[in-house]
């Protein structure tokens, strides 16, 4: 379990880091926390000939409000963003998913910009970022683009990113007030990847009918699912119990087709999105019932 | 008097050394001029070897050396089988051992096929990169059953079938039991893989010097004096030229016994040919391969009892999972089929099994080492009859109880050690009433369970017995010196792997000393410094090394009594010995220290009288005639989440008899780390082949080890019934907890569902496992 040998680079600005990556195309590696990265290394399924360290520019470590939007670095610690006042207030579902991530030790190292880009089908924050509609901003040497969440997640650790491209920053739109939301997930032990996972970001339109909704699982593909026969069934109705688990109930049915690993065979995975489903959208219709009554 | 040491709860020597990185473990060990060594590992289960190309490897960079087995000529040989076929009638026994390299074919995923030794070891795994081997892919042996099929892959071509052994035991009259028998229950139970994962994984360094003609071995090992007459003996040296030492190990749990792994027997060996010392860390991806693991069993059981849950008999017939290979013997299978008739009176019994060989690693003891699977079978078979004749499950057990004034208590079959299968000593409903009242049971029966579960909560109770048979032979021996500053030195032949025995020897010493534990210096598993002697298993430390400190601190008590006796001019029995010092009993005036006694006892000039030995120190070795038979009862109250089935441990009781108890603390440690164990093999961990023998989750990260939260503050309390086997009158305790720990979370989950008739009959279970089980049993139900 040690890595093969790869050359290293500490590049103080983006650019420098956008010219390694233009110059090493597939063969460099961006380096974040490493906590994704370094474990793969070590079992030597990556051999990238180079690491361009991004640890080293400043420019990439930040959070702040811009717009009724909340913008993140991608250098910024998984830690930081769980401890942010900031976050909290714009973006309280992000807030609330964080503790989910792993380990406070992995959160420590761990990224945003890391977690976004490796794609992992269990993580919270890709399926977060579909949910809350975010946008990746993403840059190589020559261009420059902006990329919405649900465009960014192609396949299994597959973005739509290209090898020389590298993600800067994540724009996160605030929750408009009279929204409510709610994540959560089912692991075997606090800390672990989840079996299954989900969030949803429910408004309620006048007269307490639904509005909008998202739900995004996580777990139940090879990129986060987003459940839109389960949303299109709730739209206009309102949020009831019964509703609730109809729309719950065509979620784990018809909008995901999981397959099974060691940890959770398929028939399981589908039930825990069915009790999901329903635990997050009845939290969420709550809270943004909450917020209206205010 | 001083106060008594043996008994209290005396914080442990060596904690602040290994809690603050200044113990030393095997990969602290730095030699100028190391090298260091990394292993090719297949990465098919089953396959033929074709040719092996290592010229990549060899110019490499930093490389010293490769090799394959071509490269060993008359060394490579089958490893030694280390415990020989039991001697009962009934056997049929076909020998198979690991290989250092292997050479024709690989048996499992994680075989050794070359070895590179390099300046370090990224070098190492980069030249392994350079090692091209052409296999033949063959079918694998994987599934239990299917191993003894007419068309079934051979592990072992030459063999002609998968059966490494055959064995039946019985007692009684089976078929009479049956015959008489108000009801039978038959069914089939198993018991899936699991490994140690010991904290600190396997290491080795060996230091070949060439002028002093020395080998020097550090070694992860539980048994160093046989692996230092092993090597001796496969290198051709003298076992005075080879020195084993098992420093700290973090965590030993069986796998690391007197294995002869093959990387152990290979860096000894290569150290020779190279004249450089080298060094193997086992990293954690090759712990799941190339370290033994534990626990593939499938029994059909069926027990006969009466009408009121008195037991007839019980007839048992399994399948056991050898693994690749089979060093250890029989050794875990015994132990399942001896630990079956747990603390009940089973007058009928009949067990056979069939040990096979698959494409999968090695099976040898784990913690509990069998055990596990005999006391789940007979646990589950008793809570099933109990159900079927509505008893209460705790009725039942209480009913067929072996009663105090039966022992010793003879089973008529034979022990994992040799010796006939007799219970020493017990005194079960004790314990049992005890750990009833530590988990409130009747409350929580009667009025708890009914109005949480009328409240759509998951709960349930489980209560378990179990024996465990410890402190086996053959023996084990200690060497205790007062040394000139008046502090005690001792050594004993076997190893240590955190089970505190620098504290808990040195309370047996203190007593008959009169020094303070930590006046006494303990050194455990260097073979240099002591000579005989069998290995850290099997419960045995503290009953038999415990024993034999016992023997030569009272040897050395009497030596100094004489001599101070002489120098005070006063009748032994008229000392006393406190504080390091030999005083006339109540008159501290007239004393002498231990030290001054120590210099008079090695005098410079002078004569002696015949017969005189130098010093104040003695040597003494302790035997049982056999294992001393610990007990316990285990009680858990726990909830399922209907929704997730994950599982939450709300009360966890353990009432323990482990005989005459030396330092309670570490006695609760180690339940506390058996338990733990103990649900990990319950509800966490799993080792996932799929059908061609490869490994699924070599990693902790799908590998999932029990963590501080799901593990809870563990209520225990002690029953003591002394072994009359051993003069301190103990009983071993390093597997209780983990023992009965699948039986009880199976008897607690079919409590949970008990409307829905739950009966789980397999471990490890899972969310996902459970699910499956609950909705199957749920529809069941409905029809
Ligand atoms: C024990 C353990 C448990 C974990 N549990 C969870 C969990 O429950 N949920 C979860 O979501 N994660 C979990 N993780 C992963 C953890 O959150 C990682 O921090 C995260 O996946 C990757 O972030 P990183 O900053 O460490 O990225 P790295 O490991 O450094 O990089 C990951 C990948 O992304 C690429 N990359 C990194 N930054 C950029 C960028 N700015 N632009 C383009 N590409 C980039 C890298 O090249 C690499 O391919 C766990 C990790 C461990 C070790």
């Amino acid at each position: 379990m040690k890595p093969a040998a790869f050359d290293y680079h500490a590049p103080r600005t983006v650019e420098e880091a956008l010219a390694l990556l233009w110059n090493y195309g597939e063969d460099g590696k961006i380096l974040a926390g490493g906590q994704s990265l370094v474990p793969t290394m070590n079992f030597r399924l990556t051999q990238p000939t180079a690491l361009i360290d991004l640890n080293g520019i400043e420019g990439l470590f930040f959070l702040r409000e811009d717009d009724d939007e909340l913008r993140c670095g991608a250098m910024t610690r998984q830690r930081e963003v769980e401890r942010s006042a900031l976050v909290k207030r714009i973006v309280p579902l992000l807030h609330e998913t964080m503790p989910h991530i792993a380990h406070a030790q992995i959160r420590n190292r761990g990224t945003i910009g890391g977690s976004l880009a490796h794609a992992d089908p269990t993580a919270e924050l890709p399926a977060l970022a579909i949910a809350l509609d975010a946008s990746m901003y993403v840059r190589s040497f020559t261009e420059a683009r902006w990329i919405s969440a649900r465009d960014y997640y192609v396949g299994l650790f597959t973005t739509s990113m290209q090898p020389d491209e590298m993600l800067l920053e994540v724009a996160f739109p605030g929750l408009p007030a009279g929204s409510g939301w709610a994540f959560e997930e089912v692991a075997r032990q606090k800390g672990n990847y989840a079996m299954c996972g989900a969030a949803a970001v429910v408004d309620l339109a006048e007269g307490g009918s639904v509005g909008n909704v998202t739900l995004v699982f996580l777990g139940v593909g090879e990129a986060p699912v987003e459940a839109e026969q389960a949303a299109s069934l709730l739209v206009g109705e309102k949020p009831t119990a019964a509703a609730i688990r109809a729309a719950s109930d065509a979620a784990a049915k018809l909008d995901i087709d999981p397959v099974g690993d060691i940890h959770a065979g398929p028939a399981f995975r589908r039930h825990l999105a069915g009790v999901l489903a329903e635990r997050v959208l009845t939290k969420a219709c709550e809270r943004a019932a909450g917020h209206e009554r205010q | 008097m001083s106060t008594r040491q043996f008994g209290q709860p005396i914080k442990r020597n060596e904690d602040p050394r290994l809690l603050t990185g200044r113990a030393l473990f095997t990969d602290d060990v730095q030699l100028a001029g190391m090298l260091h060594v990394a292993f090719l590992r297949s990465d098919l289960a089953h396959a033929r070897i074709r040719s092996i190309d290592v010229d990549g490897a060899r110019q490499s960079p930093g490389v010293a050396a490769v090799y394959t087995a071509d490269d060993l000529g008359d060394y490579w040989q089958p490893g030694p089988l280390l415990v020989p076929p039991l001697p009962v009638e009934q056997i049929e026994f076909y020998q198979r051992t690991q290989v250092p390299l292997a050479k024709e074919k690989v048996c499992h995923a994680g075989e050794a096929v070359a070895m590179v030794v390099a300046e370090s070891r990224y070098l190492a795994e980069d030249a392994l990169d350079g090692i091209f081997v052409d296999y033949e892919p063959l079918d694998a042996v994987v599934d239990l059953g299917s191993a003894l099929a007419e068309d079934a892959p051979l592990v072992h071509d030459d063999l002609g079938h998968n059966i490494n052994a055959r064995v039946t035991q019985a007692k009684g009259n089976w078929v009479q039991a049956e015959a008489d028998a108000d009801l039978i229950i038959r069914r089939r139970f198993s018991y899936d893989r699991g490994t140690a994962a010991a904290m600190e994984n396997r290491g080795i360094v060996a230091n070949w010097e060439e002028k002093s003609q020395h080998l020097t071995i550090w070694d992860t090992t539980q048994a160093p004096i046989a692996i230092r007459n092993g090597l001796a003996a496969m290198l051709g040296l003298s076992e005075h030229q080879v020195r084993v030492i098992a420093p700290f190990i973090g965590g030993g749990f069986g796998p690391k016994i007197m294995m002869f792994y093959p990387e152990e027997v290979l860096l000894a060996w290569a150290t020779m040919q190279l004249g450089r010392p080298l060094k193997w860390i086992e990293d954690r991806e090759e712990n799941f391969y190339a370290t033994t693991q534990e626990r593939g069993q499938v029994h059909d059981a069926r027990i006969a009892l009466k009408e009121d849950g008195t037991v007839l008999g019980v007839k048992d017939v399994f399948l056991h999972d050898a693994g690749a290979y089979a060093p250890y013997g029989l050794t875990v299978p015994v132990s399942s089929q001896c630990t079956l008739l747990g603390p009940y009176v089973v007058p009928n019994y009949h067990s056979e099994f069939t040990s096979v060989f698959t494409n999968k690693p090695i099976v040898t003891p784990y913690r509990g080492a069998g055990r596990q699977h005999g006391v789940f079978v007979m646990e589950r078979l008793l809570d099933i009859a109990a159900k079927e004749l509505a008893i209460d499950p705790i009725e039942i057990r209480r009913k067929n109880y072996i009663q105090p004034e039966q022992f010793p208590y003879a089973n008529d079959i034979v022990f994992q050690d040799f010796t006939q299968l007799i219970y020493d000593s017990g005194n079960y409903e004790p314990a049992l009433d005890r750990a009833l009242d530590l988990v409130g049971y009747e409350a929580f029966v009667r009025e708890e369970q009914p109005k949480r579960r009328a409240a759509g909560e998951r709960v349930g109770i489980g209560v378990v017995s179990y024996v465990e048979g410890t402190g086996i032979g053959p023996y084990e021996g200690a060497r205790v010196t007062v040394e000139s500053s008046g502090k005690i030195s001792v050594a004993t032949g076997i190893g240590t792997q955190g089970q505190g025995h620098y504290t808990s020897f040195a309370q047996v010493i203190a007593d008959q000393i009169g020094v303070k534990v930590s006046d006494i210096h303990i050194v455990t598993g260097d073979t240099d410094l002591f000579y005989w002697g069998a290995g850290t298993f099997a419960s045995r430390g503290a009953v038999v090394a415990g024993n034999a400190m016992h023997a030569a601190a009272s040897k050395v008590r009497e030596k100094i009594l004489k001599v101070a006796g002489e120098k005070l001019e006063a009748a032994e029995e008229d000392l006393e010995l406190i504080e390091g010092r030999v005083q006339v009993k109540g008159v501290p005036q007239t004393s002498i220290s231990l030290g001054q006694l120590a210099v008079g006892a090695n005098p410079m000039r002078g004569g002696v009288k015949p017969g005189t030995e130098p010093g104040l120190e003695a040597t003494e070795y302790f035997g049982p005639e056999r294992g001393a038979t610990a007990s316990g009862v285990h009680a858990v109250i726990l909830r399922v989440d209907p929704d997730t089935f994950n599982l939450e441990i709300e009360k966890y009781v353990v009432v323990h008899d482990c005989g005459k108890v030396i330092n309670p603390l570490i006695l609760d440690g180690q339940i506390q780390g058996g338990v733990a164990q103990g649900i990990g093999n319950a509800f966490y961990e799993q080792l996932h082949f799929d059908e061609n023998g490869a490994l699924l989750n070599a990693s902790l990260m799908d590998y999932l080890l029990p963590t501080a939260l799901d593990v809870p503050n563990i209520v225990s309390d002690h029953v003591v019934t002394p072994s009359p086997l051993n003069p301190l009158g103990v009983k071993g305790a390093g597997e209780a907890g983990a023992i009965p720990v699948g039986a009880l979370f199976a008897q607690a989950i079919d409590s949970a569902f008990g409307d829905i008739g739950l009966e789980v009959r397999e471990i490890p279970l899972s969310p996902n496992r459970l699910f499956e089980l609950v909705t199957e049993a749920s529809a069941r139900e409905m029809v």
